[in-house]
């Protein structure tokens, strides 16, 4: 049974339809890198995995609930579906153990006490625990990540939406962010990352999606995707970047 | 100078009936103004509307007519009855409101949008969002605004003395008339405006320091 079902996703902003017909399904425990050109639709389609985006035709189900029902309470489902963002989106006005026990004291009445334990757990599985106190204004680009990915962590989400984690970073700060990735991959988190990163897509992808066009182009395992491209949109995207 | 130590006790009471009125009409205003903010940005366009229609109409008209159409005009119907404190407390409230939902509106908007959505990704409701994360920052920000505009309309407090609020100005009046001594009763009572409006300042850089963005 798949964590994630997508079926004939459409999304229009206006007149312009940015995803025309996405198919697809995620198992548990899958980490799925989502590569493809810019404008192609990769953002979108994983905004609306969690119905950042609102949703204009097609089903996406999620552990069996379909998101576009208007009567599910969305609420519900993104405390299980965690989202990291390329522009970090930490609360500036908020400590960073505060960023990150804000959500299971509001979203899931967690008690402080036991909020703040589980904040330092993660900010030490994150390296960051030194960090607690600190603004996010006076962390790195690299640091800051990572305090976004021990916050969303901080809800148990069954589920982690990756958008362009690396893209903001400067490069030698990608390192580390892709290091606390890929131990969450090993410790079998499902994971959708979007992605620019061709060498994370192949050492930790189970499975990478080209996207172009608003359409899935081609899907397959890192190593057949990367050396033997099918079609010739993903043979000329990936002769660029490669 | 004899005179002005006697009258002093007059004015002072004075000066308590209008920090009385601003206190009360300022706090009124602000929630005032944070509704009809929440109005204006709301998904509901028969919000927006009664949001816009109320700020055009008190940003379009004359304070001095507003605080006459509510005491002279309201009270002229007969089953409305509001002593001239009350009214004076209305319109300063409603007025300062209509411009602090303005200033609201533009704090909350100037928030970037990827604040929101992080704190909805995380299953936050937008309640939720609005109290936690966009209405700290936006208040931040607004400060320096909210501060002028009630500053604006702690002056405005003056005009309510035309329909006989007993507050610093209406007592300015009264000793001037039966002392005969305008030039240093006026000066006292402009003297007193300004300590007052000062001492808001500095309250206001005070809270600013406090919510300093880090």
């Amino acid at each position: 049974m798949s964590i994630i079902q997508v079926k004939n996703l459409k999304k229009s902003f206006g007149k312009v339809e940015v995803l025309k017909d996405i198919n697809a399904e995620i198992k548990e425990k899958e980490v799925v890198c989502v590569i493809g050109p810019s404008g192609s639709g990769k953002s979108t389609f994983l905004r609306c995995l969690n119905r950042l985006e609102d949703i204009t035709g097609g089903h996406v189900i999620i552990s069996g609930q379909d998101i576009t029902n208007p009567k599910l309470d969305i609420n519900k489902v993104r405390q299980e579906v965690g989202m990291v963002f390329q522009q970090f989106n930490l609360f500036p006005h908020k400590t960073v153990l505060e960023n990150i026990t804000l959500a299971p004291m509001k979203a899931r009445s967690t008690g402080k006490e036991a909020a703040k334990k589980r904040a330092l757990e993660l900010l030490e599985k994150v390296g960051l625990k030194e960090k607690a106190g600190s603004f996010p204004g006076e962390l790195s680009g690299g640091q800051k990540q990572r305090v976004a990915i021990a916050r969303a962590l901080a809800m148990d989400p069954k589920i982690m939406l990756f958008d362009e984690p690396t893209s903001a970073l400067d490069p030698e700060m990608v390192g580390d962010v892709l290091e606390v990735m890929k131990q969450l991959a090993i410790e079998g988190m499902t994971m959708i990352v979007v992605t620019h990163e061709m060498g994370f897509a192949r050492e930790v992808g189970d499975r990478v999606i080209f996207m172009d066009g608003g359409y899935i182009v081609e899907e397959n395992v890192p190593e057949e995707l990367f050396s033997n491209p099918q079609h010739e949109r993903t043979q000329a995207f990936l002769s660029k970047v490669l | 100078m004899d005179t002005i130590l006697s009258i002093l006790p007059y004015l002072i009471g004075g000066l308590k009936v209008t920090l009385y009125i601003f206190a009360i009409a300022i706090v009124l205003g602000f929630l005032i103004g944070l509704i009809v903010a929440l109005f204006r940005l709301s998904p509901f366009k028969i919000l927006n509307w009664i949001a816009k229609i109320f700020v055009d109409a008190i940003r379009g008209t004359p304070f001095i007519v507003q605080l006459f159409f509510l005491y002279f005009g309201l009270n002229s119907i007969e089953w409305i009855s509001m002593d001239n404190t009350t009214a004076g407390i209305v319109t300063v409230a409603i007025n300062a409101g209509a411009y602090f939902s303005e200033i609201i509106r533009a704090g909350i908007q100037s928030i970037d949008k990827g604040q929101t959505e992080a704190a909805r990704s995380l299953g936050l409701t937008s309640g939720q969002n609005m109290r936690y994360i966009v209405l700290p920052q936006a208040f931040r920000r607004m400060l320096p605004t909210i501060t002028n505009q009630s500053i604006i309309s702690l002056k405005d407090t003056s005009l309510l003395s035309v329909i006989g609020i007993a507050d610093l100005t209406q007592q300015g009046e009264i000793q001037a008339a039966a002392t005969f001594e305008a030039f240093n009763i006026w000066l006292t009572v402009g003297v007193m405006y300004f300590v007052i409006i000062y001492l808001l300042t500095l309250l206001a850089n005070f809270l600013e320091r406090r919510f300093e963005m880090r």
